[in-house]
């Protein structure tokens, strides 16, 4: 068996490989070395296996490259994957995110975009789009762009439905029930800690969403404060936070095969985005945040960086494998559940996306 | 005559391998000019300008040495003969 680790910095795509269960990795060469690769997934659900990348070309723009041949080879789309039509006068700043949908819609992707868009494809990720129900929503105009952009940054498609759940920074968590229109903002119980009381209806700055594994209605948000638990698609949120740290930070993942299991990794504050006491931790929970454990072996100490909304996944193996980039340019991995971490790579460029997939 | 279009060699790939380009000047403008060069390099043509039509931010583009921000924009006028230069501006990290 063969699992594969990509790894999207500031400045190129690495691929690891690992051919004997996770426990050791080799690194390729770098991909689209000096491109921002901010967006970054792996389609299993192809006869080979397919890595998608959105890439920031530096004083050339954004685009969408994807390679048939585990980095081998690259391809774009002559006209651009990801074009607005010319009515709405806008221009792809940023990919965010690129989510292929379930292995019954084989040939369906999603993208997540600056400006806040979200883009359907229907043929692996070559071409996107705009999906009019979310860009025409008449509360558009009024979500604003987070610290690092305004961006649909999580795009989670359900398995057994048509609905999706999109966040963004900053406009909070929106479900529509077809994927295309209906978009209806789901943030009750998320708090707003930039906006006067009480929160509002949306304009939240959540930060990343994960699906539970019990089912789509279970939802954990990392939020620009605040952990919190959906249990009804969003319609509500309790907050999760107590045992943490801290309650701020910006991924949030969770087990794709165990209900109850999640995993954060805290900092400080938004004024102060380093782990506390300088510690790199991840926290987990197995009681869907009920309760949480700090998992550090294998993790650094005297550690300053961050670790960015996407810059922590996990694989759909058993148990399952974490994986977390930093913004000093190192991933640690942990392929049983994050008891334990080890070094996978270092000194590359800040970290900003991994994702990880078995291949064969 | 035709315009000359000048490129930096990292985009020389995407123009079959040349920096020197012979193109038809169009209607006379810049935006005209690079809507020919599109049509025939539209990886080319996406890397100058955004699908709004719009120059990215950090291409700088001269027409015979003067910088069209600072002239008529995609509304310059490119005169037979003229040269075109693409450069990348200051920018990175």
């Amino acid at each position: 068996m063969t699992d594969l680790l990509a790894i999207g910095t500031r400045k190129g795509l690495w691929l690891a490989r690992s051919d004997d269960d996770r426990r050791t990795w080799s690194l390729d060469e770098p991909h689209l070395l000096a491109q921002e690769v901010a967006a970054v997934s792996i389609d299993t659900r192809r006869p080979t296996p397919r890595v998608l990348a959105g890439i920031q070309y530096g004083h050339w723009g954004p685009t969408v490259m994807w390679s048939d041949d585990l980095g081998a080879s690259w391809q774009e789309t002559d006209s651009g994957a990801i074009r607005f039509p010319e009515d709405t006068g806008a221009a792809l700043a940023r990919v965010w995110q690129l989510r292929p949908d379930s292995a019954d819609r084989p040939d369906v992707v999603w993208a997540g975009c600056e400006p806040h868009s979200l883009w359907r494809s229907t043929d692996g990720g070559c071409s996107f789009d705009l999906v009019r129900g979310l860009w025409d929503h008449p509360h558009r105009p009024t979500w604003e762009p987070g610290g690092g952009g305004g961006a649909v940054h999580t795009v989670l498609p359900d398995t057994a439905s048509d609905r999706v759940t999109v966040a963004m920074s900053t406009g909070g968590v929106y479900v529509s029930e077809d994927g295309r229109t209906g978009w209806t903002p789901r943030n009750s119980g998320i708090s707003a800690v930039f906006l006067p009381e009480p929160p509002p209806e949306y304009g939240q700055c959540v930060h990343k969403v994960a699906v539970d594994a019990a089912g789509p209605d279970r939802m954990y948000a990392q939020n620009h404060f605040g952990v919190f638990r959906t249990d009804d698609a969003g319609r509500a949120w309790t907050s999760i936070a107590e045992g943490l740290p801290a309650d701020f930070g910006f991924p949030i993942v969770a087990s794709p095969s165990t209900p109850g299991t999640a995993w954060v990794v805290p900092l400080v504050a938004d004024m102060q985005r380093v782990p506390p006491e300088g510690r790199l931790r991840v926290h987990r929970t197995r009681d869907a945040g009920e309760t949480w454990t700090a998992l550090g072996t294998g993790l650094p100490d005297d550690f300053w960086a961050a670790v960015m909304r996407d810059g922590f996944c996990a694989d759909e193996a058993r148990p399952t494998g974490l994986y977390v980039g930093t913004r000093d340019g190192c991933v640690y991995a942990s392929a049983d559940e994050g008891d334990t971490f080890a070094l996978v790579a270092d000194h590359l460029p800040d970290v900003l996306v991994v994702r990880a997939a078995r291949i064969d | 005559m035709g315009v000359q279009v000048v490129l930096p060699g990292v985009l020389a790939d995407l123009a079959g391998g040349t920096r020197h380009l012979e193109v038809d000047p169009g209607g006379g403008t810049l935006a005209e000019l690079l809507d020919t060069l599109a049509a025939v390099h539209p990886l080319l043509g996406r890397r100058i300008r955004d699908e709004a039509g719009a120059l990215r931010r950090f291409v700088n583009v001269y027409v015979d040495g003067d910088d069209v921000r600072y002239a008529g924009g995609l509304g310059t006028a490119v005169p037979d003969g003229a040269v075109v230069q693409v450069l990348p501006s200051v920018a990175g990290g």
